[in-house]
């Protein structure tokens, strides 16, 4: 509690008086720990994300880079650990080691605060494309069907998709559903934005389209959570690398650190490896 | 009798098939919804309890059910009911007999929903019923359509059972005439009816599945 009173202050002071240069931490993530049956896919993991900042998680497969992103988002309960959006807690481990998450009046708040997109989109099919992007701000934040429509518009043209308005899901490539699959998360506004593996699921001439649109969101300087398996692309854009093994952060640092000139052993080999299997794709 | 006579019969029973019919579908297929719920919460209690009533319902004839809820209220509690009341134990006995299915029904069609179907809609803050009204409902709703026409075409059928406990529905009232004129006709214009009434049923369950078909 007393943490988060003083990121509340922190944030009062930065907004009123604008004197105290100190970052936001829109997400904080303490020891957290997560086990499919017996099986440890979370290590004591501990990772923050300051406003603006754009954070490349990447590693090898079954690392637990999507579970981390999973329970971040409460789509599954974390076993232990503190998880706190803008300074709010949406849960903590109590003395008897539970994880307790927050009410649910606060955790609607605490859910508006975060959006998600995923791997294989998850649109709606039976509804249009502008449907899909509009629904949610209309049901959700009660805006008016006028003002929802409109903020609709100027997202699905800023996603080249302005003549697809009326399309359904099934109509369209998967790189254009990605993309509405982005809008739909955009439309909501959240104050940070989390990727699981968005490209993983098109076919490798349709990955440009959607990492095109992810550097844009990052030069506006977009708080967002990118677990990707483009390690160059993620090397260009972002500005926080993490790169996790076996349930837990390897190393963590810049991507130059990261990518160029990293410490451990282990990245240097999934490195070394990634680069055998492009040449080997390459001849 | 005079032909007008017995068509009059045959209408009214034809009347009393169409109100059991209707009466059934309109009731028991949010029932079945509730039902569904049931047999889906995580409350060990009700799922159990909902997991038994689907079952009796399922495994014992209908029209065993009918005479229950007809002669049961006498026979265990010694209450006396009106004569309006056979109707009702019809309607009773439809009622939870149909929902049984449909429960089913619904239930398949919610578990083929793809799983990122409900996160998407908790990720962008759909409360729970909200995601089910506007996301779930309308896809399972299409899903299940086939086998709910299924359902239809059985109760059309299974109307003719109410005359276990006399109430006089369509097959009663032809058979009734049948005996009287030593005529097979009345049975035979039974048969069309039934024919007629599914014909129906099937066109305009045809019709809304291609109405719900603009996607995929």
């Amino acid at each position: 509690m007393d943490r988060s009173n003083k990121a509340a202050k922190q944030m009062d002071r930065t907004k009123h008086v604008g004197r105290v240069k100190e970052k936001m931490m829109v997400m904080e993530i303490r020891h957290m720990q997560k086990s499919f049956g017996n099986r440890k896919v979370i290590r004591d993991l501990s990772l923050n994300v300051e406003e603006g900042q754009v954070t490349a998680v990447i590693g090898p497969s079954g690392s637990g880079k999507s579970t981390l992103l999973r329970c971040a988002a409460l789509l599954d309960p974390m076993d232990s650990g503190e998880l706190l959006y803008l300074g709010q807690h949406a849960a903590v481990t109590n003395a008897d080691g539970k994880v307790v998450y927050a009410h649910r009046k606060k955790m609607k708040e605490i859910r508006s605060s975060f959006g998600l997109v995923f791997q294989n989109f998850n649109l709606f099919p039976h509804y249009s494309v502008i449907r899909n992007i509009i629904d949610a701000p209309m049901t959700v934040q009660k805006k008016s069907r006028e003002e929802a429509y409109w903020a609709g518009r100027k997202l699905l043209s800023r996603m080249g998709l302005s003549d697809r308005e009326d399309s359904y899901p099934y109509q369209l490539s998967g790189g254009q559903q990605q993309r509405v699959s982005i809008a739909r998360a955009l439309a909501l506004n959240p104050k940070i934005l989390f990727f699981d593996e968005p490209t993983s699921a098109l076919d490798p001439e349709l990955t440009g389209e959607i990492l095109e649109i992810l550097r844009d969101l990052a030069a506006e300087h977009r708080t967002m959570v990118l677990v990707t398996h483009e390690i160059e692309f993620a090397g260009n854009v972002a500005d926080q690398m993490v790169f996790m093994d076996d349930g837990a952060i390897v190393e963590q640092g810049s991507p130059n650190e990261i990518l160029n000139h990293p410490k451990q052993e282990r990245i240097k080999t999934f490195l070394n490896s990634l680069k055998r299997r492009r040449k080997g794709i390459c001849y | 009798m005079e032909w007008t006579m017995i068509l009059t019969k045959l209408g009214e029973g034809m009347l009393v098939s169409i109100e059991i019919f209707a009466w059934t579908l309109l009731l028991s297929l949010p029932l079945g919804l509730l039902v569904a719920f049931g047999r889906m919460s995580g409350n060990v209690f009700l799922r159990g309890f909902v997991k038994f009533y689907i079952s009796v319902m399922r495994g014992t004839p209908l029209m065993l059910q009918l005479m229950v809820f007809y002669y049961g209220p006498f026979l265990l509690f010694h209450v006396s009911l009106p004569g309006g009341y056979r109707f009702i134990a019809v309607l009773i006995g439809f009622l939870f007999n149909y929902a049984a299915y449909f429960a089913e029904i619904d239930r398949s069609g919610m578990e083929s929903i793809p799983k990122g179907q409900y996160e998407a809609a908790a990720i962008l803050g759909y409360s729970k019923a909200q995601a089910f009204r506007k996301i779930i409902l309308p896809q399972m709703v299409r899903r299940t359509l086939p086998a709910v026409t299924n359902e239809m075409i059985t109760l059309v059928k299974d109307t003719s059972l109410a005359q276990v406990i006399s109430v006089s529905e369509m097959f009663l009232a032809a058979s009734a005439i049948a005996a009287k004129e030593a005529s097979m006709l009345p049975l035979f214009a039974a048969g069309i009816f039934y024919y007629v009434f599914n014909y129906l049923v099937a066109l305009s369950m045809e019709w809304a599945e291609r109405k719900l078909s603009y996607y995929r």
